[in-house]
């Protein structure tokens, strides 16, 4: 059904008039111009279409579009504020933390929901965390690393 | 450092390419490209027998054309380190443009480990010639001898007066200097090394981390549509009948048919794909003839003739001297890429020219392609290449792109074309299932005497052993590629290191197996039965960085080694693993690899495709195979066919062995071929498990725990 939908997008006012039951990733990617959510499954198994809402990470491509009424929606575009970049961005340059960088925007984006609930995870709490999130090219263990290297960059709540 | 996408016309090209000082050159397989001079998709006004340029610009940047693409192995950046470093010129001073095939003379595909390995050197000695230019030019310029100067940064100054300089900017300021690289210029020695050797952050990781990097998905053209194919349900169905009318009623939607090729398009992909759902489709099977459990014993059945591939002495002879007699079959089935990204192209069709942005491996290839498919002259396609969301070699492949630009053609609007997972599951060229048995034997002096190899349809590449075997014979029957008509119901391919990863599993099994018959233990007798030096350092230096202590296995610690040589790059592995025999799971806890790889470029970018290379092989050793019944697939996404992720994780440690003045070896693939034989020696090590057949499943570790 189309609806009228009101929500924030990486902090600006968006309305839009589409069909709710549209899932959120293709709205972003095609209808929003944003790009950096990918599609690797479409069912909610890999985690490259990973964006935020009210600061939750979720899987873009299984969440309907009309459940981000009056919402704020996060996404990779959205993360770096005023040219600079957020711990993690910087992290994950600094660690290599990727390859081919198609899962990159979900790793951060999961990442960052993680940081947000556990300031201080341990290594495996990353790894729990971040367990549902695929990367086939192998940098696994860089991520892990630029996650933790991140967190205590942030501690003393520089940025959250 | 950038990708540089250069929107511009060939026209506009030409003038960009005016000023400046160019080097022509060319790299690696020079027969391709002799057969390749001459024929259409040169653009016009530029010479032939080349296969790469470089050109240092009146701005003072640097670009480096090439139909390589970069798709997560890093050659963006060790290029750049090479070209940056022979040049004088700081790495972000280069600009890599790859895989246009306007703007990049022709190249076969980046595949095979070959980018760094064929392209450094030539790359590096075209770099020196434009450097020996441009100091002509300075000393010119400056008035000075040649001995006085030196560059630093791409300023050249005198050495006595550095406030008296130019750089190589200015030099270039309204020249066109061409130069074709046909006698080697001298190059740096490894000590003069200052950008080579040196750790450096991938040059693509800012665009990477903010969402800005482009894939082929994220092209977007006005007028635009996203198509969604109908498919069989399996390979070799034929369409019987067809149903349209319900999607054909839904808003913004428009089917189009030409013969096999149907498809829904629409402004939005997945309204696409909601209509793709309302077509009503009937299909004559193909009577199903294998499965994932019968695959082994038809390619048995089928398999062609033996190829020799190498040998020495007589098989015969060897099994006399032979104390113990060892004889086994090995398996491995078949493998998907699963690259995150699909395959996907976007098409537009402007009058005779068609643009098509590609997740390709092979940009020139499917320039042909598409060429032929749509009726038009080479020379009127341009495939650009954006970033490929990985490869693997499943990415030679170009389907996606031949089906987006007929699309194209018959809509009259740019089309997309992006694959599902479960289309991508079911096109995939997979890494193709294989046997191979071996039969060898090991004299009372612990020595391997005989070896006698066949590889059936797994490939001959990495099936040569490198033991010190006085009598052997190695042979392959069917291949992975050209496969023999009715042996593999579906598309086989290269995968990350072709072959390697079957013939690796199945020597080194054998290899321990034997060391354990022999009462040895595995290191000692791999070494024992080793002269080539550089795999003897290797395997020394993973042992020592593992910190193995000799004991026969099993010993209950869970141990393996495994090694090999993988077109020139010498690679041990150790692995420690802990398997529970009731549910068969096995946590690999802690993987060491040394690598001997030449002259190392980027050591960071070389550890991180070392762990990938661990972390990805965790896959095959372990989970991934592909589920099938006949020609249908039964893998539609990642919950039956399962890769390797976080909680997998062992620690990973990496110990280069560098042969400095080697040249650089490939580095992209080594590092995956011995997970398989490794995890599998470290099984038996702990369990006294021995596993035959890839991957090393639950069910098959409670199967080989029930035979004991």
């Amino acid at each position: 059904m189309t609806e009228a939908i009101h929500f924030k997008l990486n902090g600006k006012p968006i309305r839009l008039t589409t069909d709710g039951e549209r899932m959120l990733l293709w709205v972003l990617r095609t209808d929003l111009g944003l790009t950096g959510a990918k599609f690797g499954c479409g069912e909610g198994f890999c985690g490259a279409c990973t964006v935020l809402v009210d600061n939750k990470a979720v899987r873009s491509c299984q969440f309907p579009v009309k459940n981000i009424k009056g919402k704020e929606v996060m996404t990779i575009e959205g993360l770096a504020k005023d040219g600079s970049l957020h711990p993690l961005q910087k992290a994950f340059i600094e660690h290599d933390a990727l390859q081919c960088g198609f899962c990159t925007s979900g790793m951060i984006l999961n990442a960052y929901s993680l940081l947000l609930e556990n300031a201080k995870p341990t290594r495996e709490e990353v790894i729990q965390k971040m367990d549902e999130n695929f990367c086939r090219c192998g940098s696994h263990t860089r991520i892990i690393q630029a996650i933790q290297a991140a967190a205590q960059e942030m501690k003393g709540g520089k940025r959250g | 450092m950038k990708k540089a996408h250069f929107p511009v016309s060939r026209r506009e090209f030409i003038k960009l390419l005016s000023g400046g000082v160019i080097v022509f050159f060319s790299y690696g397989d020079l027969k391709a490209l002799q057969e390749e001079r001459g024929r259409r998709g040169f653009p016009q006004s530029l010479p032939t027998d080349f296969n790469a340029f470089l050109r240092i610009g009146e701005d003072g940047r640097v670009a480096c054309f090439t139909g390589k693409i970069e798709m997560g192995q890093g050659v963006i950046t060790s290029l750049a380190q090479m070209l940056a470093e022979e040049l004088d010129v700081p790495l972000s001073s280069v600009d890599m443009v790859m895989g246009d095939t306007d703007l990049c003379p022709w190249d076969m595909g980046t595949f095979g480990s070959l980018s760094t390995r064929n392209f450094g050197p030539p790359l590096r000695a075209a770099a020196a010639e434009a450097r020996a230019v441009l100091m002509l030019l300075a000393a010119e310029n400056l008035q000075l001898p040649l001995s006085q100067l030196e560059v630093k940064d791409g300023v050249v100054f005198d050495k006595t007066r550095p406030e008296n300089k130019v750089s190589y900017g200015e030099l270039t300021k309204g020249k066109r200097i061409e130069r074709h690289l046909e006698t080697k210029p001298p190059l740096k020695n490894a000590s003069e090394f200052r950008i080579i050797g040196k750790p450096v952050f991938r040059q693509d990781a800012l665009e990477k981390v903010t969402g800005k990097a482009k894939y082929a998905g994220d092209i977007r053209l006005p007028g635009m549509l996203y198509a969604r194919i109908l498919r069989p349900p399996a390979h070799g169905a034929k369409l019987k009948s067809i149903d349209t009318s319900a999607a054909q009623g839904m808003k913004g939607i428009q089917i189009v048919q030409d013969g096999d090729l149907v498809a829904v398009l629409h402004e939005a992909p997945d309204m696409a794909s909601k209509a793709l759902a309302k077509i009503k489709a009937q299909y004559d099977l193909p009577e199903a003839k294998v499965d994932d459990k019968t695959i082994f014993e038809h390619l048995l059945n089928v398999a062609p003739e033996a190829r020799v591939i190498s040998q020495k002495g007589n098989i015969e002879e060897g099994e006399k001297l032979a104390s113990s007699v060892l004889e086994e079959t090995y398996y491995n089935s078949y493998v998907a890429h699963a690259t995150i990204e699909t395959h996907t192209a976007l098409a537009k069709i402007e009058g005779n020219k068609a643009t098509v942005w590609a997740s390709t491996q092979t940009p020139f290839t499917a320039k042909e392609e598409i060429a032929q498919a749509l009726g038009f002259s080479p020379e009127n396609v341009r495939i650009i290449t954006p970033f490929v969301g990985a490869g693997f070699g499943g990415k030679t492949r170009n389907k996606q792109a031949v089906e987006a630009a007929r699309l194209a053609k018959l809509a009259g609007k740019p089309v997309q074309v992006s694959w599902s997972r479960e289309e991508e599951f079911f096109y995939d060229t997979f890494r193709p299932a294989a046997v191979v048995k071996i039969k060898s034997g090991i004299a009372d002096s612990g020595k391997i005497v005989f070896w006698d190899y066949c590889v059936y349809f797994g490939g001959e590449r990495g099936s040569q052993q490198f033991y010190d075997v006085p009598h052997h014979r190695t042979v392959t029957r069917g291949d992975w590629m050209r496969s023999t008509p009715g042996s593999h119901p579906f598309g086989t391919g290269a995968w990350r290191a072709p072959g390697v990863n079957t013939n690796t599993f199945a020597r080194e099994s054998q290899i321990d197996i034997m060391a354990s018959k022999a009462g040895a233990d595995p290191l000692e007798f791999r070494l024992k039965n080793l002269s080539d030096e550089r795999m003897q350092r290797v395997l020394k230096a993973v042992a020592e960085k593992f910190g193995w202590t000799p004991s026969k296995a099993p010993s209950g610690r869970g141990f393996g080694v495994a090694c090999a040589d993988y077109l020139g790059t010498y690679v041990a592995t150790m692995a420690e693993v802990e398997v529970d025999k009731t549910s068969g799971r096995v946590q690999v806890k802690r993987v060491v690899c040394a690598q001997d790889m030449g002259l190392v470029i980027n050591p960071e970018g070389a550890k991180l495709q070392i762990e990938g290379c661990n972390t990805m092989g965790l896959g095959y050793a372990l989970t991934e195979e592909i589920h099938f019944k006949g020609d249908e697939i039964l893998d539609l996404n990642f919950d039956s066919y399962e890769i390797p992720r976080f909680s997998w994780l062992p620690k990973i440690e990496t110990v280069l062995v560098e042969t400095r003045d080697l040249p650089p070896q490939g580095g992209g693939e080594p590092a995956i071929v011995c997970m398989g034989g490794v995890i599998a020696n470290a099984i038996y090590d702990a369990a006294g498990l021995r596993l035959y057949q890839l991957p090393m499943t639950p069910e098959r570790i409670k199967e080989a725990a029930k035979r004991i």
